[in-house]
């Protein structure tokens, strides 16, 4: 679809372990730059777990494990030379569920920028309402700024997560399940930010049902039990999947 | 056998929880209402400035005011570093091993001791050993080991209730893990960790036999330093109601409860206007 096709991200032969439970499978994958992608499949195919090895949340779980490579700009994320606070600034991530803070709006939005150094008032000012504005919250919450960010409503609680991750000025966006069990107003907000995002951004997200894989995605890696069944652009997944599975998938028959 | 339908099984147990708990609180308030009703129309300026005069037959409780305050701030002080020291040790540090069974095992240990007992142990160790004599300081060690316990329960229990998507969502922005615990960990369980310290503050205020023991009781006149001899209202409460001397005892025991009241609610008022406002809603 897009002229860019530069890889930002390659997963190579990725393998991931909850303790003995082998969870991701030898996944190969690219993932291009200013495009959306969508990472795909039934229920517990593991695409929180690759979405969180993506920026190395997966290290604060207790007896985890990975093999083969996630290279960021060709750059592998594990390499002992890598600053992890570094690199979860770059690979923002919105999770399954919103979580917001128990902290005003603004601090949620301004949590990253403060342990930047050297970031002045304004500066942070002016990120907080861009980031607030291009995640399409700033008119709902411009007026109540330091009110509990709890007391939101789900979908706004979810685009202030968003907020605060763009609010890092992230080079890669991770979405897990957008918008699951949302209003289709706040659904529709979130996913025009996100086709705006992608101008700047390397959006990855984890659709919650087809018809949204099918309304945002440039492309769709469909998995299954952690191996990826087939990677493609996104109308040819939906229109002309190659492997039985993904059709039997998609028309509904299974998941 | 006579078998119950499930409604009227669910029927009896609703009335043996609710009687049990009319009792309780019956008691309750039995015991503070006769206290209070006996104790308040007695309090006045003068019985709270005065010196006691006789032996605390007459006149009023105030180096025991003095005494009480002075106690309690100093165990506080000891006992809060440490006791929220070892909590966040424990929480937020150790992975469930061996070092963590042994803290845990030894703080639950201090917890079921009879306060009897630390104040012996006060007494040989702060009072003898370390030579600080019967006075408010060793009084104040003493005490802040009995309340160690109680301040490293809960505020472990308040930390490890913070959910795990707080600290996923806070590492995710970028912040070490010390920032984790500072800026997302710490304002969710606040309020359970200064609950744990309005525990231990009630500690304080009502301990006899450990505080008896080691500040030396027997001294009616305001403590001029932390290594003065002095009583509290509940050791001076203790040693009327020993004597004979009813009236003066329950107008110190009235004090003593509405003190508590006041704390409870004055700190309970603190943490909302100062920490929860922005926190409100979590959990
Ligand atoms: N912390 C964990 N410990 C052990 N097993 C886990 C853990 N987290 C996930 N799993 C297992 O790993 C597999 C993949 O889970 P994961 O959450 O990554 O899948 P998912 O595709 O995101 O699922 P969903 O569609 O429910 O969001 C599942 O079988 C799950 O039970
Ligand atoms: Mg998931």
């Amino acid at each position: 679809m897009s002229g860019n096709t530069a890889n930002k991200i390659e997963i190579k032969n990725f393998n991931f372990y909850y303790g003995n439970k082998h969870v991701i499978k030898d996944l190969n994958l690219s993932i291009r730059a200013n495009q959306i992608t969508s990472i795909f499949g039934p229920a517990n195919s593991g695409a929180t777990t690759l979405l969180r090895a993506m920026n190395r949340l997966s290290d604060l779980e207790p007896s985890t494990r990975s093999t083969g490579q996630i290279l960021i700009d060709g750059q592998d994320i594990n390499d002992p030379k890598v600053n992890v606070t570094d690199l979860r600034r770059k690979v923002g991530k919105v999770f399954e569920i919103p979580a917001p803070l128990p902290l005003s709006i603004y601090d949620n939005v301004t949590y990253g920028l403060k342990f930047l150094p050297g970031k002045k008032k304004q500066e942070i000012l002016d990120t907080m309402e861009w980031a607030l504005k291009t995640a399409a919250l700033w008119d709902e919450v411009k007026d109540r700024l330091h009110d509990p960010a709890l007391g939101l409503s789900g979908g706004q609680q979810q685009r202030l997560c968003v907020a605060r991750v763009l609010a890092l000025k992230p080079e890669v966006i991770i979405i897990d399940r957008s918008c699951s069990g949302l209003d289709p107003i706040s659904t529709s907000k979130i996913e025009e930010s996100l086709i705006k995002l992608k101008k700047d951004f390397t959006v990855i997200i984890s659709p919650h049902n087809i018809a949204q894989a099918s309304r945002v995605s440039d492309r769709i890696a469909f998995i299954l039990m952690g191996e990826l069944v087939e990677e493609n652009e996104a109308l040819q997944i939906l229109k002309f999947p190659k492997d039985q599975r993904t059709s039997d998938f998609i028309t509904g028959r299974f998941g | 056998m006579i078998k119950l339908t499930a409604r009227t099984s669910e029927r009896i147990a609703k009335v043996f929880i609710l009687s049990i708990a009319v009792l309780i609180m019956g008691i309750l308030i039995w015991i503070i209402g006769d206290i209070l009703l006996n104790g308040i129309p007695h309090i006045n300026f003068s019985f709270l400035s005065q010196m006691p005069r006789n032996m605390g037959r007459e006149g009023g409780i105030f180096p025991t005011i003095v005494g009480t305050l002075m106690l309690t701030v100093l165990a506080i002080l000891i006992a809060v570093p440490f006791g929220v020291g070892a909590a966040y040790y424990l929480a937020e540090y150790t992975k469930g091993g061996i070092v963590t069974r042994i803290i845990r095992f030894g703080a639950e240990s201090l917890a079921g001791i009879p306060s009897i007992v630390y104040g012996i142990f006060g007494v040989l160790l702060f009072v003898e050993i370390l030579g600080l004599g019967f006075s408010i300081i060793s009084g104040a060690l003493t005490v802040s080991i009995m309340i160690l316990p109680t301040i490293i329960r809960t505020s472990e229990e308040a930390l490890l209730a913070v959910p795990k998507i707080y600290r996923d969502a806070s590492f995710s922005l970028g912040a070490t893990k010390w920032q984790t615990i500072r800026c997302a960990v710490t304002p969710t369980a606040i309020r359970g960790i200064v609950n744990g310290v309005i525990l231990g503050v009630g500690r304080c205020v009502a301990e006899t036999a450990a505080v008896m023991l080691t500040m030396g009781g027997n001294v009616l006149a305001v403590p001029s330093s932390i290594s003065s001899s002095g009583r509290t209202m509940a050791v001076h409460f203790y040693i009327l109601a020993q004597e004979g001397v009813m009236q003066n005892a329950y107008t110190t025991a009235a004090i003593l409860i509405i003190l508590i009241f006041i704390i409870n609610i004055g700190t309970n008022a603190v943490i909302d206007q100062f920490i929860s406002k922005r926190t409100k809603g979590a959990r």
